[in-house]
């Protein structure tokens, strides 16, 4: 019962997040649609965006049985058609009718929000006359349609919306020509290709319609049929956007320019507007006007929905002054050794003083970008019940440490991998209840997954007491399966790392649940793109344990900078412990892997020239003198050899797309200042890579 | 049992949030969820997707020309679409199956109703 009552306040708050988010959109077009009005120029997207969100709230509110709000939205959606579908002229006397349906729907959202039950079934009324007062049906006149003449292709034509159709004619009606541009693009990356085509072609004309079509290279591609209408020549559009994969061709090319004859089916009508005086004899009801003039300012929620592009934007800018701090700090330095002391110091002062505010800009704005983990177990939850109703199995899911929070993009791209290591937790690891009964252990199997901060870094533990990896059988397959040799002189641990090699999961009987071609070495890739790492516990017949470690934020980090050969690199500070000179003689080779001796412990080594195969053309460190950077992540270490160091410093990481993911141990790209960009080392890949290969 | 995966193209999550708890009640399903045309071009070939329910009004491109491609792509033209829209005119619906949308609903619609279209889609063999 009480499920029930969340689950309906859980719909209603769904509901309120979204409408309000909505009701907001409509509110700013709004507002900039009575500026265009004013200046008498509309822009066809601005209106349109209007009308979706009017659109929007209407379809929301519709299906959450609000029929206030869905029918006061229906009819500010139907005036709002007309005037995108030029039905209607825009002028100053709509304006004031929009902005009163626009008040009334939020206090109507308002009113759900706070669970009343106000009636204000007569405001609405008043509204939708002054609506329909409007919507004066007009006799479309109809005859051959301009688009006829284009020779639009079936699959364009036939997709085309009233809207788009609108926009065709509207163009066509100003003389515009109309173009078809078309692309094709990988299908990882299209948008942002996309993107840049229509924001070119947007710079001179519209884009009046996009639609994705089956090219020659479906696996990999996909190609879009763009149509746009621009007052440019064929030539100029195609020096303009012209280029591998992207042709353009003139619509329509044998049809005389608009005649005369076509224009009035074409051109928006005007409908003279009987509002004025109802606008002016029925204002609404002066309590509901007054009551919302002191409220309309007051937010319904105490939230702030950001885009998080905005707070990477603001992010950059900290960086940005984070390092002009950095070269105050320089010329303070350099005054003080060149006899300026007294107001070198004052300089140093001052400086200091905007180090500390600086760090808590940062802080606030990292904070902003935090979001509890807590948020994720919600989806998990639902996933585990979901799975071990299907396997026949009982789980007991437990969760603790659900307010630790972490960067929203890494919560993002964590979700998948921690889902994948469930599914593969009750598929693998949680025996039947039966089973698990013979075994003398409760029949319901319990995954706990717990998080918490460690330093710099966030831990989340998953946790079953199921059966355990079976690492005979994991030897088996791998040798199976020709992913190694010989499994005899395998530790435990490397066949616990056998299962993510590329290959492995690819189970011989695929399972529903587990089996969907996703494999724990994309698992750990997707760990590993958010500079994570993950460790694998397991006890026969006692169940298993993965270990993920992340940093807590990608967006900021201080880190060292390395020379090596003539290159620089970015290593987070997070992972590194210290560093040290050595000889070339304190490097051993034990079991074909360059090591060496540090206190107690034995230290793989890693050569960055090696690693990324830097031809140093002969040129060897005349010193016999090398840098070794203790890096750690986890429990690893390893020792990272380079020719410099460069000294410490923030950075502010960009990402560097989807189309350079793969590249082997590098994890991000980050600016320096001066518009100088410097690679950022994977160091958790590496480890993993010279853990597993012998270097 | 095989269990089946269901695209959602919406660009609200309220709707998503609804059409998933609709489909949930049915049984299990793998739900997958596009909140653009082009998340949901995007999403296409990384699932072996059974059914499609697809809003009409979408940023970027719309559930129109999801369904053109959708039905000119080899490998997607037999997948069953269902369009959820609040488009409702006799012109719309025409439109949407025209293009190859096996069914149309308008918004708001009775859960049930839609259901019992999820099952027929579903169950097929």
């Amino acid at each position: 019962m009480s499920d029930k009552n969340t689950s309906a306040n859980n719909a209603v708050k769904d509901f309120l997040a979204e409408a309000e988010e909505v009701a907001d959109q409509l509110g700013s077009g709004l507002a900039d649609l009575a500026d265009m009005a004013d200046s008498g120029c509309l822009n066809p997207d601005l209106l349109n965006s209007i009308f979706r969100a009017a659109h929007s709230l209407k379809g929301l509110a519709g299906m959450f049985g609000l029929s206030d709000i869905a029918e006061l939205s229906h009819n500010m959606e139907n005036l709002l058609d007309w005037l995108r579908l030029g039905k209607l002229n825009l002028d100053q006397a709509l304006m004031p009718i929009l902005f009163e349906s626009y008040e009334l729907l939020t206090a109507l959202i308002r009113n759900v929000s706070e669970g009343g039950s106000v009636n204000q079934t007569d405001e609405i009324a008043a509204c939708v006359a002054m609506i329909n007062a409007c919507l004066a049906p007009s006799d479309k006149p109809s005859g051959e349609s301009p688009l006829e003449q284009l020779g639009l292709p079936e699959h364009v034509r036939s997709a085309l919306t009233e809207y788009e159709e609108h926009r065709l004619l509207d163009n066509i009606a100003r003389g515009r020509n109309i173009y078809s541009v078309h692309t094709s693009f990988e299908l990882i990356t299209f948008d942002l290709e996309l993107a840049g085509v229509s924001d070119l072609l947007k710079t001179c004309g519209e884009v009046i319609s996009t639609l994705p079509i089956v090219g020659d290279n479906m696996e990999t591609h996909i190609d879009f049929e763009i149509i746009c209408g621009s007052t440019r020549k064929l030539q100029e559009l195609k020096e303009l956007v012209e280029q591998d994969k992207i042709f353009v061709t003139l619509l329509g090319e044998s049809a005389p320019p608009v005649s005369s004859t076509l224009t009035p089916s074409v051109l928006p009508q005007q409908v003279t507007l009987p509002v004025i005086p109802l606008v002016q004899n029925e204002p609404l009801s002066p309590s509901v006007q007054s009551d919302e003039a002191t409220r309309s300012s007051k937010s319904m929620s105490r939230t702030v929905r950001v885009d998080i592009g905005k707070l990477d934007e603001l992010m950059n800018i900290v960086g940005e002054l984070v390092l002009a701090h950095s070269s105050i700090s320089g010329i303070a330095a350099r005054m003080r050794t060149e006899g300026f002391s007294l107001m070198a110091i004052d300089l140093g002062k001052a400086a200091k003083g905007l180090e500390r505010k600086l760090a808590d800009l940062q802080k606030g704005v990292i904070e902003i970008r935090m979001i509890p983990i807590g948020q994720l177990y919600e989806k998990l939850s639902r996933i585990v019940r979901k799975i071990s109703r299907e396997q026949g199995k009982k789980v007991d899911l437990k969760f603790y440490g659900a307010d630790t929070e972490l960067d929203k993009l890494i919560i993002e791209d964590i979700s998948d991998p921690m889902m994948h290591i469930i599914r593969n937790a009750i598929d693998h690891g949680i025996e039947s209840p039966e089973s698990r009964a013979a075994q003398g252990k409760e029949e319901k199997g319990t995954i706990k997954i717990s998080s918490y901060q460690k330093g710099n870094h966030v831990v989340i533990e998953i946790e079953d007491d199921g059966n355990g990896i079976d690492l005979e059988k994991v030897k088996a397959k791998a040798l199976q399966k020709g992913l190694v040799h010989d499994t005899m002189t395998l530790s435990d641990n490397d066949a616990i790392d056998l299962i993510f090699l590329p290959g492995f999961s690819t189970a011989d009987k695929v399972s529903e649940v587990s089996g969907r071609g996703v494999g724990m070495d994309i698992v750990k890739n997707n760990i590993a793109a958010v500079s994570g790492m993950i460790d694998i516990e397991t006890g026969k017949g006692t169940g298993s344990r993965f270990v993920i470690t992340l940093p807590i934020t990608l967006a900021i980090i201080k880190a060292l900078i390395i020379a090596c050969s003539d290159r620089t690199y970015a290593i987070p500070i997070t992972s590194v412990l210290e560093s040290l000179i050595i000889t070339a003689d304190a490097i051993k080779t034990v079991e074909r892997k360059e090591v060496i001796q540090l206190r107690e412990t034995t230290l793989p080594l890693l050569r960055l020239d090696n690693f990324f195969n830097i031809d140093r053309q002969g040129q060897v460190n005349p010193s016999g003198e090398f840098y070794v950077v203790v890096v750690r992540v986890a429990e690893k270490r390893m020792g990272i050899v380079v020719d410099d160091l460069l000294g410490q410093q923030d950075i502010v990481i960009k990402s560097i797309g989807e189309a350079f993911k793969r590249f082997r141990g590098i994890s991000g790209v980050a600016d320096l200042g001066n518009q100088r960009t410097i690679l950022v080392l994977d160091v958790g890949g590496m480890i993993n890579e010279t853990m597993r290969s012998g270097n | 049992m095989n269990t089946k995966t269901v695209l959602i193209a919406d660009d609200s999550g309220a709707m998503r949030a609804m059409l998933i708890s609709i489909i949930e009640s049915l049984g299990d399903f793998n739900i997958i969820e596009a909140c653009s045309g082009f998340e949901a071009l995007r999403l296409l070939p990384r699932e072996n997707v059974d059914l499609v329910l697809t809003d009409i009004n979408m940023p970027d491109i719309n559930g129109l020309e999801l369904i053109s491609y959708l039905r000119g792509n080899p490998n997607y033209k037999d997948i069953p679409v269902i369009i959820v829209s609040t488009e409702g005119s006799q012109k719309d619906i025409d439109k949407g199956k025209l293009l190859g949308a096996n069914e149309y609903v308008v918004k708001p619609f009775d859960p049930a109703m839609l259901q019992e279209l999820l099952l027929k889609y579903l169950n097929r063999p």
